[in-house]
């Protein structure tokens, strides 16, 4: 039998061929020459033809026939049988194989070899590829030479010990001793498999992360690595650009990241280090900017200052600036991380962020897109919207459904003013109409429903918007709805916003004619035209015999929806005529459902208007059922606080104090001492108490059940009367109006009445009408009490009054025990 | 890092190393689909991509393409450093390396890569000692024999 060809050889054999055909027979055929030479059992060639069995693989061609001539090879005693062999493992047996097991002896035998690069390839093999049996089987060889001072099979053992770990978690333990030493290397090799070897013990298991950090101060140790690696003069082994071995010190800094998270002490501990770093590494190349970001990413992980984070995150600012669009697109990764943690420090960033919206790389734009979104809020909305609108006429299609969605949502929390938010989503229909969500059209309409004075101008826009074309899909929808609810508008020429247009209703019945009739149009959109020149037929004069027609055609079509929709119209020409007007008329205003509480929309709405307010709906409906529990919470917490203006504050936290003593054991309420909220907030329209059952109009439910008010103090002129209210809706709330007036001769300026109950009770001050209680009883300061008594148990109150008067200040305290029981009971 | 794919302007596979175990069903399909993506990309996009739950690092020299895919929490700089540091390593052993080296010398390309990467992380941050392990691995295979642990030579 002659020689079997060389590698080589049969390489540039099989590049010779012209076709996929030519190359195919080429491989048969030596594949049935390697074969028979396997069965043969040659053991001089059989490396050879292992060999360039694996060339064949790569191609693509199947292999498996060599797989137990791997195991051979690798019992061989040849390291160049050994090396081929082990590649051949790797490359062959992974551990779906059958034969993979029979691997493990081999390598058992290997890993003790005297020759360290027969142990190398072990090491390598079972680190590479070891089934979790084999790594059982083996994890004490590897956890033997884990503490060899051989460096060269040291670092191996290390990441050998990873992969059992990986594979084994249970395993992890046993590993443990070992890594006593392994930091005081001087090994970079080693240096390096060490802190991968702890960083996954660390990763994986919470009290190993405790051991490292009290027990073995790892991070100490650490620091001072990284510290040398920085101070440390020039290393030509570890050099790469005038930086000392950076691929070491991205892994300190990433265990590090590991170490300081959720931990105060370990993150001071690295602080120095981190600055260090961050301001000294050279960022011309790419590798200094590698460490960079790993430290940035450090720094934003653990609890460290904030001076650190504003560093970390203008260092982000400025890879947004580098020329190398790799750093960018890191940049933006990271950014997007931290926008909810940093939004202030972010927002510094914001039109270099922008301006990534106009790179050319798609990646990159993606994240500019969604971290713009992320930056959004009321007082750049405006700008924003203008580059985001600009980057959805602009951009790839796969972006353009998320970027509309993302400007209707933004547009709906921060829209600065009604026209503006109806001119932004015509913008975006007219733009990217046809990739709109279908969900966007039902809270599109809902939108435009609610504003109402904009309707004329809306549907004149929309109608504007079809007439040239009119096959994106989600902008026919909104327009034809529109035209049917609103097309009497556009016919009398109403709109004030803009040069109303001359349109007529024939024109108007043609538009949607022409929707129904169109290829384009899907079943969904003529359902909606169909519906919408229906509605017309209240709203227009002169065409009613023409919408008749149409109406009457669609009763035989062939979409069932079309059809049956057009059948129920005809018989409401027909049968049930007197119904139509009141079927056909205007909707109503929908019932909203807010996502945001009212307070956010106060705080970020940044004009004037009032548009939150007015989508709320009167107060007549019906109300909300978990009312018990809102008004505990509006007794107990703090949230509505914002809405409610103050009394001074400095008095109330004084006076609270010298209360407390005086009390003891009685629980204690004062006015709020919250931060001064908006003035313009008018009194009436405080939200929150629309929600306990009792409306702002006569709070008075039960005075007919007249329960008899009291007067709670009445002294040097000065008296305060109480009268009740009980809830309809929450037994356990009693409501208090306090009136207080002034006998005497003089004013009683500054006042400011304070109530303290016992601890079972909680108490609720409203804000007082004013501050002066005017003289001669020619005027009273009135102020609710809220009294939420779950226990039922008998009202007591303390009260302290402080008022100036004659010059001076006055204070007095005194207790209310007579309330009545109807007030309480 | 998961694996690493090296492959020509024409989509050829020369290189395919793979750190987690996986049919090889799905490494050819995984490999297609890859190949298509990165032979796709134009050149002035950046080096990075995401690709189902990877991040899939790559970068090309002449005529080759280095693709290494990651996970989440690696840092895609760092793994730029990785793939230059083995062209270097490849570069210094084959003196001015081409893709004919790596295709005649695949064998070659891989034991320097095991010398160099272990289970997909660094194992040696030095060029220098990475290079002397595979000369001297080299002389080796000049040696007829090995001694074994036994220490008795076996001689033919």
């Amino acid at each position: 039998m002659p020689a079997p060809i060389r590698l080589r050889e049969l390489i540039r054999t099989i590049r010779t061929a012209r076709t996929q055909a030519e190359e195919r027979e080429m491989i048969q055929k030596e594949c049935a020459a390697i074969r028979s030479s396997f069965r043969e059992e040659d053991n001089t060639y059989r490396c050879r033809n292992v060999a360039k069995l694996l060339y064949m693989h790569m191609l693509g061609y199947p292999a498996h026939f060599g797989q137990l001539e791997c195991l051979k090879l690798i019992a061989s005693q040849k390291f160049t049988d050994k090396r081929i062999g082990y590649l051949g493992a790797m490359l062959l047996l992974d551990e779906r194989q059958d034969v993979h097991l029979l691997m493990t002896n081999c390598i058992k035998n290997d890993l003790n070899h005297s020759t360290q690069f027969v142990q190398g390839l072990a090491l390598c093999t079972l680190g590479c590829m070891g089934s979790s049996e084999m790594c059982r089987d083996l994890a004490g060889e590897v956890e033997k030479l884990l503490k060899t001072s051989n460096s060269y099979l040291r670092k191996k053992a290390a990441l050998c010990a990873v992969h059992v770990i990986r594979k084994v978690p249970e395993l992890m333990e046993m590993f443990l001793p070992a890594t006593k030493n392994l930091l005081n290397e001087k090994n970079h090799g080693v240096l390096h498999t060490s802190v991968v070897l702890l960083t996954e013990m660390c990763e994986r298991s919470p009290d190993m992360l405790a051991h490292f950090r009290k027990n073995e101060k790892l991070v100490p140790q650490l620091v001072r690595i990284l510290k040398n690696l920085i101070m440390s003069g020039y290393s030509p082994e570890h050099d790469v650009s005038g930086i000392s071995d950076p691929f070491l010190q991205v892994r300190i800094l990433r265990l590090l990241r590991i170490l300081g998270r959720n931990d105060d002490d370990s993150s001071e501990a690295m602080n120095d280090i981190l600055a260090q770093v961050a301001t000294n590494t050279e960022t011309s190349k790419n590798v200094g900017n590698a460490i960079l970001y790993e430290t940035v990413l450090t720094i934003m992980d653990i609890k460290s200052e904030s001076g650190l984070r504003v560093l970390a995150i203008n260092i982000l600012g400025r890879f947004l600036l580098n020329n190398d669009k790799n750093i960018r697109y890191v940049a933006l990764t990271s950014l997007l991380k931290t926008v909810q943690t940093d939004h202030n420090a972010v927002q510094r960033h914001r039109s270099t962020i922008v301006d990534c919206l106009k790179d050319l790389d798609v990646s990159i734009k993606r994240r500019a897109m969604e971290l713009s979104f992320a930056l959004v809020n009321g007082n750049n909305i405006r700008g924003m919207m203008k580059e985001l609108l600009y980057f959805l006429d602009s951009c790839e299609p796969e972006f353009k459904a998320d970027c509309a969605s993302g400007i209707f949502l933004a547009a709906e929390k921060y829209a600065p003013s009604k026209r503006w938010h109806i001119d932004t989503i015509m913008r975006v229909l007219t733009t990217a109409g046809s990739y709109v969500r279908d969900d966007a059209v039902p809270n599109l309409i809902q939108l435009i429903t609610n504003s109402v004075e904009m309707h004329a101008y809306t549907v004149q826009r929309l109608y504007k918007a079809i007439l040239g074309d009119y096959s994106q899909q989600p902008l026919v929808q909104v327009a034809a709805w529109c035209i049917g609810e609103y097309g009497d508008l556009l016919v009398s020429g109403q709109c004030e916003e803009e040069e109303p247009i001359q349109v007529t209703e024939d024109e108007v019945l043609d538009i949607l004619e022409s929707v129904l009739i169109s290829n384009m149009s899907t079943s969904v959109t003529r359902g909606y035209a169909l519906t919408a020149i229906m509605k017309l037929s209240t709203r227009f004069t002169c065409t009613v015999n023409r919408i008749k027609k149409v109406v009457s055609i669609y009763g035989s079509s062939i979409d069932v929806e079309l059809q049956q929709r057009a059948v129920e119209y005809n018989a409401l020409f027909k049968k049930y005529d007197h119904m139509r007007s009141a079927l056909l008329e205007r909707m109503p205003v929908m019932e909203k459902v807010t996502t945001n509480g009212p307070t956010e929309i106060v705080q970020t709405n940044g004009e004037t208007e009032p548009a939150p307010l007015e989508t709320k709906p009167p107060p007549s409906g019906p109300q909300p059922t978990s009312q018990a529990n809102d008004l505990l919470d509006l007794l107990g917490g703090n949230d509505i606080t914002p809405v409610i203006p103050t009394a001074p504050t400095s008095k109330p936290s004084s006076a609270g104090g010298e209360l407390l003593d005086l009390l003891g054991d009685i629980n204690l309420t004062g006015a709020p001492a919250a931060a001064p909220a908006p003035a313009s907030v008018p009194q009436i329209s405080q939200p929150p108490f629309l929600l306990d059952g009792l409306s702002s109009q006569p709070l008075f439910n039960d005075i007919a059940a007249g329960i008899p008010s009291i007067t709670a103090y009445s002294k040097n002129g000065l008296k305060i009367e109480f009268t009740f209210e009980r809830s309809n809706t929450n037994p356990s709330v009693t409501v208090i109006t306090i009136q207080a007036s002034n006998s005497t001769e003089l004013d009683m300026t500054d006042f400011v009445f304070q109530a303290a109950v016992p601890k079972t009770f909680q108490l609720q001050l409203l804000s007082p009408s004013s501050s002066i209680v005017p003289a001669f009883n020619t005027g009273t300061i009135t102020q609710v009490i809220k009294v939420l008594n779950p226990q039922k148990q008998q009202l007591r109150m303390r009260i302290k009054l402080t008022y100036n008067h004659k010059g001076s200040a006055m204070q007095d305290l005194a207790e209310v025990n007579n309330f009545p029981p109807q007030s309480w009971q | 890092m998961q694996f690493m794919l090296l492959f020509s302007r024409q989509g050829k596979l020369r290189l395919q190393k793979w750190y987690v175990p996986l049919s090889d069903k799905e490494k050819k399909k995984i490999t297609r689909e890859l190949v298509q993506t990165v032979l796709a990309r134009k050149p002035k996009m950046c080096s990075f991509l995401e690709w189902r739950d990877l991040k899939i690092v790559y970068k090309r020299y002449a005529s080759l393409y280095f693709c290494c895919a990651i996970e989440d929490q690696d840092n895609e700089l760092i793994t730029l450093e990785i793939i230059h540091r083995y062209v270097e390593l490849l570069d210094k052993y084959f003196g001015s390396v081409c893709e004919l080296d790596i295709i005649f010398n695949f064998e070659k390309a891989y034991f320097i890569l095991d010398e160099f990467l272990l289970g997909g992380e660094v194992q040696e941050t030095s060029k220098k000692n990475v290079l002397k392990a595979i000369e001297q691995a080299d002389l080796l295979q000049e040696v007829r024999y090995l001694f074994s642990s036994l220490g008795t030579s076996m001689l033919s």
